[in-house]
Order: structure tokens, then sequence, then C-alpha cells
């Protein structure tokens, strides 16, 4: 994939990961019980908003609100420059609503707004500590998961060597038809698991960039170079075999590296929401694979790929937000049911037969797919 | 342009408008007899304050009213007219009726948040830094801008193919009809049709742009997005003191449309009265939409003189031909034969009348050079079958300007429920509930 993309995304992410730290990775036992005892009491009325405490510990807060007034009120939990950190709306004349959120250290300002409208009749409140508390409780079953993804990453790029190899000796044995049915099957492994290659920045542009991926004075190599010589030109001649044997090379280099990868329960979830990214701007528009066609190939990898993240993370999605594992779980087999389709022994059919209204077809269930994966991250943050 | 529709309906009354003595807001901002006096009661700066993005900035006076979501009619039809529009056509792609209705409680949700100048969801910040944000943040800062969000459900929602697809068949008000074929017609199907409707009216194109962009997102997986146009330079108004605004064709266009004011002339062509159809239409409105392509290039060429026998109208003044003033009272028979304002004139279609609310689009070239441009027409009217129906046939059939300037490329028709009137009530709650 790539041509465009870089892998800055993926290092970000694993950088804001990373000084989040343990509150975010980690687990903590929902203190559902003690909560109301927590809870701080919001009497709201027309012309007033009056808060049980003023003062209380950082982590999970929850403001029990009253409306006693004749008016629809909101409540807000400001953080400094009127930054919301929560909110509620509607709740009518007489009823009772509960908010909950997770509050760092810090002075904020609750505010109520009789009538939702207007800047609210706020109090100043003070959180203290360090927060959550038992947050940097681990959570054995994402640890688990993380292992079992590091495995699964490892045997991708390992099975992957092989089929590379094979397609190399195609390429450099000049036989361009065998190296061609070898292209797509090549890069499977390699679909499956992308987000971590290009969390080492510098691999991807070596071997899977397009042509208009590249930089300023940029070599072109790796398996699109391949592509476009394959078949555009119909080409395997001594420059290719050069490009084959650095195609490996580059490749050996990432299945070793793989071990050493940073792996968290949440870069799990955005990198399956990546690899639905991937589809939705590269392959369902048929640019990955321009010249080969061999999209669906790479489609059905980059999909399951994100199934396996999701399958290892959904323990804890399930036992977090049940409907967006049931969510997630029906447009998994919509997507891979729609594939299954387009299925052709071995491979997949070839993109360019794939019509207007068939890759309306498959953007609809990726995004269908991809909207609710975006969710998936923040499902395995405990809290 | 098409069914300029002449209106009978005299100019309103200006009752209400009051607006304009009040506080530093300026007129326009308060055009707002808007939401009928409900607005005004809000209007004041607080107000506009409050309906800032949460930018903390004070909002610029001049676009920070809401229009309130809430109420008998839905927004957006006969409030005034705003500066841009959004309008998309969404297909439901679920068999799920629970799913839908899911999608629709939503959109209702963040409908009344977006139009009160809010966030949806928890905003772009408030949730967690490994997920997206709840909203997508473009419109962060901005004022409310008058947004209207207006809901309309087409044909196919009710039966696809001889099937029935949420068990709405038998709610499908007879008004709700195909629209014909009119002629000289070139619809393209991808810029026709759609289950769902949602014409999103700002002051500002990113606001409108917003609206419908998270709407999207909010119903990605049970609906997506099968055309949408953008439009500026709304080319009717139903705010009767304003100026009329012009077409891309440079003429003035609805001097006498229905006016937002003129409740007695909502009541007998816009809103769908008790016993006109399923109850559940009662207090909504039919919505014609056409993309209408102009020959621009070709009409910029004509002479004055045939240009304004053409439209029936002066470009200069948009007196009608033969007269002096643009509100000058006069007789239709007395305009050229095939002139549009004739043609389209309620005493040339048996008082046929009909609102409209159309915006001028660009979009770029069509690859020959000339300007992909023309007029996004928009009307709401109780009945579709006594108002857009018989005018765009009497247009079609011996409209120069029909014929030979314009195009409609697109078509789609929708039934526009009643207003939410409080929140927890959602759209189409009446036709799925």
């Amino acid at each position: 994939m790539s041509a465009a993309r870089r892998p800055r995304s993926t290092a970000a992410a694993l950088l804001i990961l990373a000084v989040a730290g343990a509150a975010l990775t980690g687990c903590s036992e929902k203190k559902d019980g003690a909560a109301s005892a927590d809870a701080v009491q919001v009497n709201a009325s027309d012309t007033a908003c009056e808060l049980s405490k003023t003062t209380f510990p950082a982590g999970h807060v929850q403001l029990e609100v009253t409306n006693k007034g004749s008016k629809t009120t909101e409540v807000y939990v400001y953080a400094e420059g009127d930054k919301i950190v929560t909110e509620r709306e509607n709740i009518g004349p007489g009823t009772k609503a509960s908010i909950t959120a997770e509050i760092k250290a810090g002075t904020y300002q609750v505010a109520c707004k009789p009538g939702m409208v207007g800047d609210g009749i706020r109090t100043a409140i003070t959180v203290t500590g360090e927060g959550g508390g038992d947050a940097a409780k681990k959570d054995p079953r994402l640890d688990a998961a993380v292992e079992a993804y590091r495995k699964y990453a490892q045997e991708q790029a390992d099975a992957t060597i092989p089929a590379v190899e094979a397609f190399v000796a195609a390429v450099k044995a000049g036989d361009v038809e065998k190296a061609k049915a070898l292209y797509a099957p090549s890069r499977i492994g390699w679909e499956r698991t992308e987000p971590i290659a290009e969390s080492f920045g510098d691999i991807d542009p070596k071997t899977d960039v397009r042509e208009d991926g590249l930089e300023a004075g940029q070599d072109w190599t790796g398996w699109h170079r391949l592509e476009k010589a394959l078949w555009a030109d119909g080409k395997a001649g001594a420059d290719e075999a050069k490009l084959a044997d650095q195609l490996l090379v580059d490749l050996k280099d990432w299945q070793k590296r793989v071990a050493s990868a940073e792996i968290t329960p949440t870069s799990m979830g955005n990198g399956a929401k990546e690899l639905l990214d991937e589809v939705a701007t590269g392959k369902v528009t048929g640019e990955e694979e321009r010249y080969s066609h061999t999209d669906l190939v790479d489609f059905a990898a980059n999909v399951e790929g994100a199934r396996k993240a999701y399958e290892l993370l959904k323990p804890v999605v399930s036992a977090q937000q049940p409907d967006l594992a049931k969510t997630l779980d029906g447009e998994f087999d919509a997507l891979q049911g729609l594939l299954a389709k387009y299925k052709q022994g071995d491979t997949y059919t070839s993109y360019d037969k794939v019509t207007e209204a068939e890759r309306k077809t498959f953007s609809d269930a990726v995004n269908s797919l991809g909207e609710p994966l975006s969710k998936l991250a923040a499902a395995v943050v405990v809290k | 342009m098409d069914a300029e529709n002449e209106q009978s309906a005299a100019p309103a009354a200006e009752t209400e408008q009051t607006a304009g003595t009040r506080g530093p807001i300026s007129r326009r901002a308060v055009i707002g007899w808007a939401g009928a006096g409900v607005a005004l009661g809000a209007a004041s700066v607080g107000t506009v304050a409050a309906a800032t993005r949460h930018s903390g900035e004070p909002a610029p006076v001049k676009f920070g009213v809401e229009i309130p979501f809430y109420g008998e009619h839905q927004s957006g039809i006969a409030t005034p007219v705003q500066d841009r529009l959004h309008f998309a056509a969404f297909d439901v792609i679920t068999k799920d009726r629970e799913a839908l209705v899911r999608v629709l409680k939503e959109w209702t949700k963040a409908g009344a948040t977006m139009a009160g100048g809010r966030e949806v969801g928890k905003g772009t910040g408030g949730g967690l830094p490994e997920a997206p944000p709840d909203d997508t943040g473009e419109a962060l800062g901005l004022p409310a801008s008058r947004l209207t969000l207006t809901i309309g459900f087409g044909p196919t929602l009710f039966e696809k193919d001889g099937v029935d697809r949420f068990g709405l068949k038998a709610k499908r008000p007879e008004a709700l009809v195909d629209l014909p074929k009119f002629r000289g017609d070139n619809l393209d199907p991808a810029r026709s049709g759609g289950d769902i409707c949602v014409q999103a009216c700002a002051d500002d194109p990113v606001v409108a742009v917003h609206a419908i962009r998270n709407l999207a997102r909010i119903g990605m997986g049970v609906v997506n997005v099968r055309w949408s146009q953008l439009g500026f330079g709304k080319t009717s108004s139903t705010t009767p003191d304003e100026q009329t605004p012009r077409n891309l064709m440079g003429f003035k266009d609805g001097t006498h449309n229905v006016a937002g004011t003129d409740k007695d002339a909502q009541v007998q062509h816009v809103w769908v009265a008790p016993g006109d159809g399923p109850e559940w239409m009662t207090g909504g409105s039919y919505l014609v939409a056409r993309r209408i392509r102009m020959h621009i290039e070709t009409w910029d060429r004509t002479p004055l003189a045939d240009q304004e026998e053409i439209i029936g109208r002066t470009k200069g003044e948009g007196a009608p031909i033969g007269k002096q003033r643009e509100r000058d009272a006069f007789d239709p028979k007395d305009l050229p034969e095939n002139s549009h304002v004739r043609l389209a004139h309620p005493d040339s279609n048996k008082g046929a009348t009909l609102l409209r609310r159309g915006f001028s689009f660009t979009d770029g070239t069509d690859g020959l050079g000339r300007l992909d441009a023309g007029l996004f027409f928009l009307a709401y009217q109780r009945d579709t079958r006594k108002a857009f129906i018989p005018v765009q046939q009497a247009l079609a059939a011996h409209d120069v300007l029909h014929d030979e300037y314009t195009q409609h490329v697109g078509s789609a028709h929708f039934a526009c429920p009643p207003g939410v009137r409080k929140p927890g009530e959602w759209w189409g709650q009446a036709l799925f509930g």
C-alpha cells in the first residue's frame, strides 16, 4: 500500500500511547457499585446549580443531576478555556440524569443551563490527586491479546518469505507469466499486518511504494515497481532481477524486526482500523494494484488481518461494549461474505472486471465496517 | 427559472418585523420571525454567544442566530432562506428496521445539537485520545449560522422493486407519487432519487457541510450518501422585505414566492392538512428537488431583449414586461405567450402554487469547457400532484427557457414529515412508530 501514506500516523499513535501511559493500556475494575456513594449530587433549578461538593479525587467522577426547575436543562463540565470534558443535554424538569467522566487533576467548572441556553450557572470545582487510583492494574486478557497478535504478525512475516522467494525466482528466471501468478500471493502476509510494517518507517517506502508516492530523488523499488514491469511492460530482465533481490532483502529485514514492534491493545485496535482505511482509500478505487488488478487479494488480506486483531481483543470488547462487538461481528461477516462472492479458487476476480456499481457496494461495506472499527481502540481502554 | 412561479400570494404584512429594533444584533441576523417569535424571544446577546461552538470567543453577531430545531413544522421550509445549502440524498443499505430507527433517533439528536451551534456527542475533545472524536470539528468556533436541517422520505423507502422494505408500504402517501417523465428530462440516476434526504441550509457553507458530513458518518452501515449537492446564493426568498435574489441567468426569481410570514398561504399551499393523506404527514410538506443545468454560455450570448422576452421580466429592475417596477401588479396574459413567468404563473396553472427554496450551483466544468452550473430547484408544497407536476408539465411543453437554455439532469421527490416538537421525539417517529 502506502504510496502517499506515511508511517507517521502509526508512529504518532504509538507515541501518544506511550505518553498516556499505563492508565490507557492497563485496566481497572469498574466501580459501578461504589459509584453512587461517591457521586457528586447536582441540584439544578431555573436559577441555581448546587453541587454537594466542589473538591474530589481524580479518576472516574459521577455527577447525579436532579432537575428541580421548570425548564429542560443541560449540564456541562468545562476544563480551562471552556473545553468541554463532558456534557448531558435534555434533562427534563423533574428528571434525574447521571453523568460520568474520567477527570484528571485540575480545576474545572460545572455549568447548568436552564432552558439549554446561555453560558450557564457555573461552579468551580477542584480535582486532586493522580487520577484513576487503581487504573494501572493490568488486564491479563489484553496482555494475552498482544502476545497472540505479536505471534500472528511473526507467523505472517515468516510465511511471506518463502512466497516472496518463489516470486523472486520466477522474476529472475525471466518467466513473466509465472511471476505474475506469484505476485499477489507474495503480498498476503504483508497486507494482513501492514500497520506493523509501517510502524518501522523505513521498510514500507522501499517495498510497497507506488510510483505516485515517491519522494523527489527516491528510487522506485519494491513490489509495485515489479508489478508495472510485469504487467505494463511484460518484462522480467536484469533490472527486474536486481529489484527482486532487493525486495527479498528488505522483507527479510521486516521479518527480523517484527519481534521488536511496539504493540499495545490500542495500537492493535487502531491498526485494524488502518487496514480498513487502506482498503477504503486505495483498494476500492483500484489504485493500489493498477497494473495487476489484484486489488481484491490485498483487500481480503487487509480484512483478515483486521479481523484477527479484533478477534483477539474481542473478549474485552464484548465485556465493555457488547453492542460494538455485535456490530463488528455483523459487519465483518457482511464484508467477508461479499468478498467470498468474488473468490475464484485461490484468488479473486480481477478488479478491472468489477463494475462501478459493484465497487460502490464494496465501498459501502468497507465504510460500514470502518466506522465502528474506529471505536475499537477506545473500547479496549479499560476503565 | 423553471417553475418560477410568480406566486399570487400577496407580499406579507410586516406585522412581526420588530426584530430590527432589538439591541445590537443586526436586522439581518434576526430576520427573525424565524420560528414565529420563538427565536426572537431567545435572540439576546447571550444566546448569540451560546450559539457558537464552544469557541470561547464572542460570535460574529451577524450569523449568530439559531433557528429553533423543534416546532410544529420542520425548520428549513418556511423559515428564512439562508445563503448556503448542502443537500444529501441517502440510500438505506440495511434491511434492519431497528437499525434505521436507531439512526433516525441519533440523527435527530445530532441535528438538534448542531442547529443549536453545538458539537455532536462529546465534541472534538472530551473523548478518549485513542478514538476519533465524536464531532469532525470543522465547524468548531463557528456560530449556529441559522442552520436548519430538514428530512424527507422518498418513494423507495416505502417500496422498492416491489418489496415492502420496512413494512411502510401501506403508509406511503398517495401524493408521494413517482414523478412522471417531463419532456426534455435528461435525468442522471446517480443524481436522482434516494430513500431519505436531508437538506442542510446555513449562512456559512462550512456549517452546512459539517452537518451533512456528521449525519453521514453517524449513519454509516445503515445509510449511505447516494448523491449530494452544494448550493450557494439562494435563488428565492421566504422573507418578503429582502431584496429578491437573482439566479445565475441574472434574473430576479420568485418575487411573489410564498412568504414565511404568510401563514394563510402556507396553510393553503405548503402544509399537509388533516385528511390530505396519512396522518403521519399532517403538518409536513412534499419536497421536489431538481438539478437544473443552465446552458450558461449560450444564454450569455442571447440579446437582452430576447432574454427579457423569454423570462417575461426586465433584467435590471425585474418588472413584468410592460410595467415599471418589480412588484407592479400585472396580468400574466399581457406577457409574451411562451414567457417563463406567464407559463409558471398560478393563473396559468389553475392557481397551482408552491414554496421555493432553490440555490444556484456551480460544480466546476463539464470537460467541454462549459460551466457545470445552474439552479438546484427545491420546492415545497401540500400536494405535488397539484403544484409542481402541472406547472412543470406546462413549462416543459411551451417554455423557451426550458427547451433551449436549461436541462433537468437530476430529480427527486420526498415526503417531509411535520416538525419534531420536543426533545425525545425523533425524525420519522409517527411514520415508524
